[in-house]
């Protein structure tokens, strides 16, 4: 007896991928194909007439200093927003799984911040680190120069980092403490019986056990960082001080949206496209190699 | 708000003969003014509505004028574009060049209505008209940009009156700081004052060919000219502390600085002369003059800020005779004073401007002082240089010349070597710009 479902025309199963491959192509392909288009033509905003123009647009993307500034960024952003954010997310995730003190509580308040809008959790910063008027400005009384991010390109991207940190953190607590709980308990006891202490227990049994949630987050903190500052670098410091915020989402968002320079911006999102592939690809080649999946 | 929208639209259909509301041929308005502007800007719509039945205009908020822009040019492509745009400043040469709008004056003449173009105040119809002097859209919110001083406080340091020249302006400023004053001026590295308006009021070229309109391939020129000597004098002023950076990212917006009586002087759009009456510490005398000017320079007319409002092309003609008539509605003296009135625009006719005068408008104390903006405007007649500015991708420029000023005044490169390299990053834009309309004409 034939142990597998199959179908018995080639037409039924077409039928069920169907809808599938409409939605990826009207919502992924076509856009993709039409921004390569563009990428190779001039394109005039309001239409009439695009000419071909081969390579250049990607030459004048790769000859601009500030288009490899913006790279840059985007790379420094990504590391340390994926550290900071799966870093405590794991610290709160370990200490709310021991059932400390008020731990329920805690469980609820910590996924909080992941429900706020980026936009709004960028308001509520860009007033915390504001230096006349926030939390900041009885530190810089005494000196100017201490901390000012609307001239200070570092400050600026530090406060950046700290608000997009926040609000993922909150995401990556959710995944630690679901695959924590999803240990067997039996295995933490019978390590506790044998006497190892608990920072013994989260290293030896807890985070090799929960590896595969580990590489799933550092693939999803890298791409989204890439692609998810945009609403707290507009609200925050429109890529300001003098670019100093300016990663590649918000470059192609300005030059694109708002200079009308739709051909640079199709380029710009085709080398962020293949810059996404490549590193996700190095992941699942390097990294995932380390993994067990039990 | 939702009550007050149903409640208007319940009535405006009480109003109207069911019949003919059935009738009316309804077409599209995009904007990009929010908050009270875009109130008023509804009830100018509203007003429009009320005093005809033909027509029903219907006004949307885009958010903001580059979404209004990028909003209009997403519709349109697909077909579904508003039959009314609203355009700033920095968007309209791309839609100069391209075939995408109805030109104001055919509009006007194929539906009947008499338009005297040379009503218009001539600093503003020169900046949205092509290189041959024809409006092809029509003027709607303009302003220019004024210096807002603290009476109060001049008061302390024995001055009765706003410095005309930038030598008295930097002597003022010492005197406040003298004074004990913590922040003399409040300045937000905006290119448009000290840049633009700079430029037009000294008749210096910001890029060759007349700013643009002579041809596309004009380049910048605002680094080889007198420009640089003031920039200097105000990073200078800027390092003595006499000019505070005042943003959102420090706290406190420029406009907020000065009505809160923190700042004493700020240039400013004539646009806010409104918010800032209505937001002031309670008791603070304040008022506005005309920009300073170098001493022993000729001064000459200063550039509109604003946006006006384009046809788009791919409507019926029915919905261009409704839009017509709401050009023809808005020209009207008395949609001018409405405007004004509640806005802090300036009317853009001299018919608006003497009928508002004639009104008394502005002899009474909220809308006192908004005259200098049309004194202004009217400084001198308009010049090669004073006309205004036509680059394209001119907000990415003007980005690039922002950052130059962030960097010069936060000590990274000198006031020299960021304008060079800022004008040498525009021009690229420029060169970008030109290529992609090839063999296209200046309008």
């Amino acid at each position: 007896m034939e142990k597998r479902a199959t179908f018995s025309k080639t037409s039924v199963g077409v039928m069920f991928v169907l809808p599938q491959i409409l939605l990826v192509f009207t919502f992924f392909y076509w856009p993709t194909g039409a921004a390569l288009y563009w990428a190779f033509t001039l394109e005039r905003p309001w239409g009439g007439g695009n000419e071909w123009v081969g390579l250049d647009n990607f030459r004048q993307v790769f000859a601009d200093r500030a288009y490899w500034g913006s790279i840059s960024r985007s790379i420094i952003f990504a590391g340390a927003t994926s550290f900071l954010s799966m870093g405590f997310g794991l610290l709160l995730a370990v200490a709310c799984d021991r059932g400390l003190k008020f731990y329920q509580a805690f469980r609820t308040v910590f996924v909080w911040p992941y429900a706020v809008v980026a936009p709004a959790a960028a308001l509520a910063f860009r007033f915390i680190f504001a230096p006349e008027a926030g939390i900041f400005s009885a530190l810089v009384k005494s000196n100017h120069e201490f901390w000012n991010p609307a001239q200070n390109g570092y400050h600026a991207m530090t406060m950046i980092i700290v608000c997009y940190s926040w609000k993922y953190a909150a995401y990556c607590f959710i995944f630690f403490l679901a695959a924590l709980q999803a240990i067997p308990r039996s295995v933490i006891e019978a390590s506790a019986l044998d006497g190892a202490g608990v920072l013994r227990r989260v290293r030896d049994i807890q985070l090799p056990l929960i590896t595969p949630t580990f590489f799933f987050l550092l693939v999803i903190s890298i791409t989204d960082s890439f692609q998810d500052s945009f609403g707290i670098v507009d609200v925050m410091t429109d890529g300001g001080p003098a670019k100093a915020t300016e990663f590649m989402v918000y470059k192609i968002y300005f030059d694109g949206f708002r200079g009308l320079d739709y051909s640079g911006a199709a380029a710009q999102s085709i080398v962020l496209m293949f810059l996404m592939m490549v590193l996700t690809f190095f992941q699942f080649r390097f990294i995932e190699r380390r993994i067990h999946y039990s | 708000m939702l009550k007050r929208l149903l409640l208007s639209a319940t009535l405006s259909t009480i109003l109207v003969a069911p019949a003919l509301a059935a009738d009316r041929v309804k077409f599209d308005f995009w904007h990009g003014l929010t908050g009270n502007l875009g109130e008023v800007v509804a009830e100018v719509c509203k007003r429009f509505n009320d005093s005809q039945s033909d027509f029903e205009i219907v006004c949307t908020s885009q958010g903001s004028y580059p979404n209004a822009l990028q909003n209009a040019i997403a519709a349109y492509r697909a077909k579904k574009g508003p039959t009314i745009v609203q355009i700033f400043d920095a968007g309209t040469l791309d839609l100069m060049l391209s075939e995408a709008y109805v030109p104001a004056r055919k509009l006007m003449e194929d539906n009947g209505y008499k338009i005297n173009w040379d009503d218009y105040v001539p600093a503003i119809s020169n900046y949205y008209a092509d290189s041959k002097g024809v409006l092809n859209s029509f003027p709607f919110n303009s302003s220019t940009a004024l210096m807002y001083w603290n009476k109060d406080a001049f008061a302390k340091i024995g001055k009765t009156e706003a410095p005309k020249t930038w030598e008295e302006t930097f002597e003022s400023l010492k005197a406040l700081k003298s004074a004990g004053y913590e922040c003399p001026m409040g300045w937000e590295n905006d290119t448009w004052q000290i840049m633009e308006q700079f430029s037009a009021i000294h008749a210096l070229p910001i890029a060759t060919k007349g700013n643009g309109y002579q041809g596309l391939d004009a380049e910048l020129q605002v680094n080889k000219t007198k420009f640089m000597e003031y920039l200097k004098l105000f990073k200078k002023g800027y390092d003595d502390g006499l000019i505070k950076i005042k943003s959102p990212e420090t706290g406190e917006d420029v406009d907020q600085a000065f009505a809160n009586g923190n700042c004493q002087m700020m240039m400013e759009s004539v646009a806010d002369h409104g918010s800032i009456g209505k937001t002031q510490k309670a008791g603070m005398n304040w008022d506005v003059a005309m920009l300073p000017v170098m001493a022993g320079m000729e001064r000459h007319n200063s550039f509109v800020g604003g946006a006006s409002l384009w046809a788009l092309q791919g409507k019926t003609p029915a919905e261009y005779k409704g839009a017509a008539a709401f050009f023809n509605f808005i020209a009207k003296p008395e949609s001018a004073l409405f405007w004004s009135t509640n806005t802090g625009y300036i009317p853009v006719t001299k018919s608006g401007f003497e009928f508002m005068k004639a009104q008394g408008f502005y002899d009474k104390a909220p809308f006192k002082g908004r005259e200098v903006a049309i004194v202004s405007l009217n400084a001198s007649p308009v010049t090669e240089y004073t006309r205004g500015i036509r680059l394209g991708g001119f907000t990415q420029v003007r980005k690039e010349i922002r950052d130059a000023f962030t960097e010069i005044f936060s000590n990274k490169v000198t006031v020299d070597d960021g304008m060079n390299s800022a004008v040498e990053r525009g021009n690229a834009v420029l060169r970008k710009f030109e290529k992609t309309y090839a063999g296209k004409a200046m309008p």
